[in-house]
């Protein structure tokens, strides 16, 4: 009998445990407990998602690459089995590459592969350092309590794109405002939609005019394939979106819940305060991934030839989804992984997933999270939370957790 | 040791070019190139970390 799960024909089946499971209140920085039992006890099993499907949950860290670097599973939400989002409300409409299979994902990411290149990116960092440094001369020339999810954490990842796109300072507030907008909490579904469409016939317009008059940007590079015939304006629009999105509220997070995770593990922060080794900063940085692992939905695959895989065999057409944040707290690969060690070395860490789709805009967000971490708390290293652990209010049910606000005074 | 590169199957995360930087970069468009196919011992190590890493299994380090 392949499926032991199911239970005894004539009773009813077991239930399956539902996905995603729900975090210990008490810990919000490590994952579900649940996760953690499964990996040593069922590392590949089946879970029920809230519309009933029942797709596989793997949860050890040798497993999660083995199936993310294996060509039968596939990031097309219409493929048959495809594990639907987090919730009802959750599903985001298809958007460009990430939801693509080779080659056609291939085709268009190599696209755009070309100002993430490590030396391009390092080249970037300069203007980076400013960005985040003129916001914290915006921070101190106030008095405080300031919310730095708003002030500062989304602020950064919004003005590095538009450096990146080639948006005009001219546009940067109505690009930041909207870019707000698409992330707020408070937003209602109406109005994030609408900030969504302003910023892509934005974008749309933007490459429109890039297209007549190429620059030296990003824009005028993905215009550039539009002249050359090989996507078309829309295509070229989701691509900027894509980019946008993708990098905007995974950074914003990384720095408003890693700054929170630093306040309470003071040891550590202090660290970083006192530490002007860049090499030292870099390692820190891919520990706080680690750690944190903001994706924390889930990788989403559908099978699309038979994985056998712990022991279990993944069947054409099934669902699958990766755990990704308790691969990062396998003990198998980091010993002791529940602690945040800014000194070990995290570099294996699957934070930015694995296989084809592993994120394009790795080397982006390292390097501005280490101009982040490696400047705020020495710039301002009396920084505290203005507010008890118990109200910060954690995204739980978000699509990329973090935290909805981060009161802080210095 | 030899390292072998299959740059098609490359997807430009980059992650080579950091844990080995004296073995491999990346061309104009961010794909990784061999700078150093038969590298000394010593970087032997840097090289086992880029194949761990390389989320495309581009990377291999073959007995020679
Ligand atoms: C700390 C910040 C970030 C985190 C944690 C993160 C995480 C991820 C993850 C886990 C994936 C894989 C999705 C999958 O396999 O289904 C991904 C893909 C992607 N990310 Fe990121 N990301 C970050 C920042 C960025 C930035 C700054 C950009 C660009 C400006 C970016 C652009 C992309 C793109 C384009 C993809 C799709 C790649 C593909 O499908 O081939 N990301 N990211
Ligand atoms: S680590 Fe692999 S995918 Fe990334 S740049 Fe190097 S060869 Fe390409």
């Amino acid at each position: 009998m392949a499926d032991t799960l199911a239970g005894p024909a004539s009773g009813t089946p077991q239930p399956l445990p539902e996905f995603p499971m729900p975090r210990e209140a008490r810990c919000p920085f490590d994952p579900p407990p649940a996760l953690k039992d499964l990996q040593e006890q069922a590392p590949v099993t089946k879970v029920r998602l809230w519309d009933g499907s029942e797709p596989w949950l793997v949860t050890r860290y040798a497993d999660q690459r083995t199936v993310l670097g294996d060509p039968r599973v596939s990031a097309d939400t219409d493929s048959p089995g495809y594990p639907t989002k987090a919730s009802p409300e959750g599903g985001e409409g298809k958007l460009g590459f990430i939801m693509m299979d080779d080659p056609e994902h291939a085709r268009l990411r190599r696209m755009v592969t070309a100002p993430f290149a490590i030396k391009r990116v390092e080249a970037l960092r300069p203007a980076v350092q400013k960005i985040v440094d003129d916001l914290i001369d915006g921070l101190l020339g106030r008095p405080g309590p300031v919310d730095l999810v708003e002030e500062f954490a989304l602020p950064v990842p919004s003005l590095v794109i538009c450096e990146l796109l080639g948006v005009p300072y001219d546009d940067h507030a109505f690009f930041q405002d909207n870019t707000k907008t698409m992330v707020h909490r408070d937003a209602t579904p109406e109005q994030r939609g609408r900030a969504s469409r302003e910023v892509a016939g934005y974008l749309a317009a933007l490459i429109g005019k890039r297209l007549a008059e190429p620059r030296d940007d990003l824009l005028s590079s993905i215009a550039g394939r539009v002249t050359a015939g090989e996507i078309d304006h829309q295509q070229a629009t989701e691509m900027a979106l894509l980019l946008l999105i993708a990098g905007h509220e995974t950074t914003a997070n990384m720095i408003a819940l890693g700054t929170l995770a630093l306040l309470r593990n003071p040891d550590q922060l202090a660290l970083l305060r006192e530490n002007d080794d860049p090499k030292f900063v870099a390692g820190a940085v891919e520990e706080l991934l680690r750690y944190l692992h903001i994706t924390h939905l889930g990788r989403r695959r559908a099978v699309t030839g038979d994985i056998e895989i712990g022991g279990q065999v993944l069947r054409a057409g099934e669902g699958v989804i990766m755990a990704n944040e308790i691969a990062n707290r396998d003990p198998e690969v980091f010993p002791d992984p529940d602690r945040l060690d800014l000194t070990r070395d995290a570099r294996r860490h699957v934070a930015f997933g694995f296989g084809v789709h592993q994120c394009l805009g790795q080397p982006l967000a390292r390097m501005e999270l280490q101009v982040v971490y490696g400047t705020l708390y020495k710039r301002i290293p009396t920084l505290k939370p203005a507010c008890a652990l118990e109200d910060v209010r954690f995204k739980n049910d978000a699509f990329i957790y973090g935290v909805h606000e981060l009161p802080v005074s210095w | 040791m030899k390292v072998e590169l299959e740059a098609d199957k490359c997807v430009a995360s980059g992650q080579c070019v950091l844990a080995a930087t004296d073995v491999f970069d990346q061309d104009d468009d961010g794909i990784a190139i061999l700078l150093e196919d038969r590298p000394a011992d010593e970087l032997l190590d840097d090289v086992k970390e880029a194949v761990a890493v390389c989320p495309a299994a581009a990377i291999r380090l073959v007995e020679q």
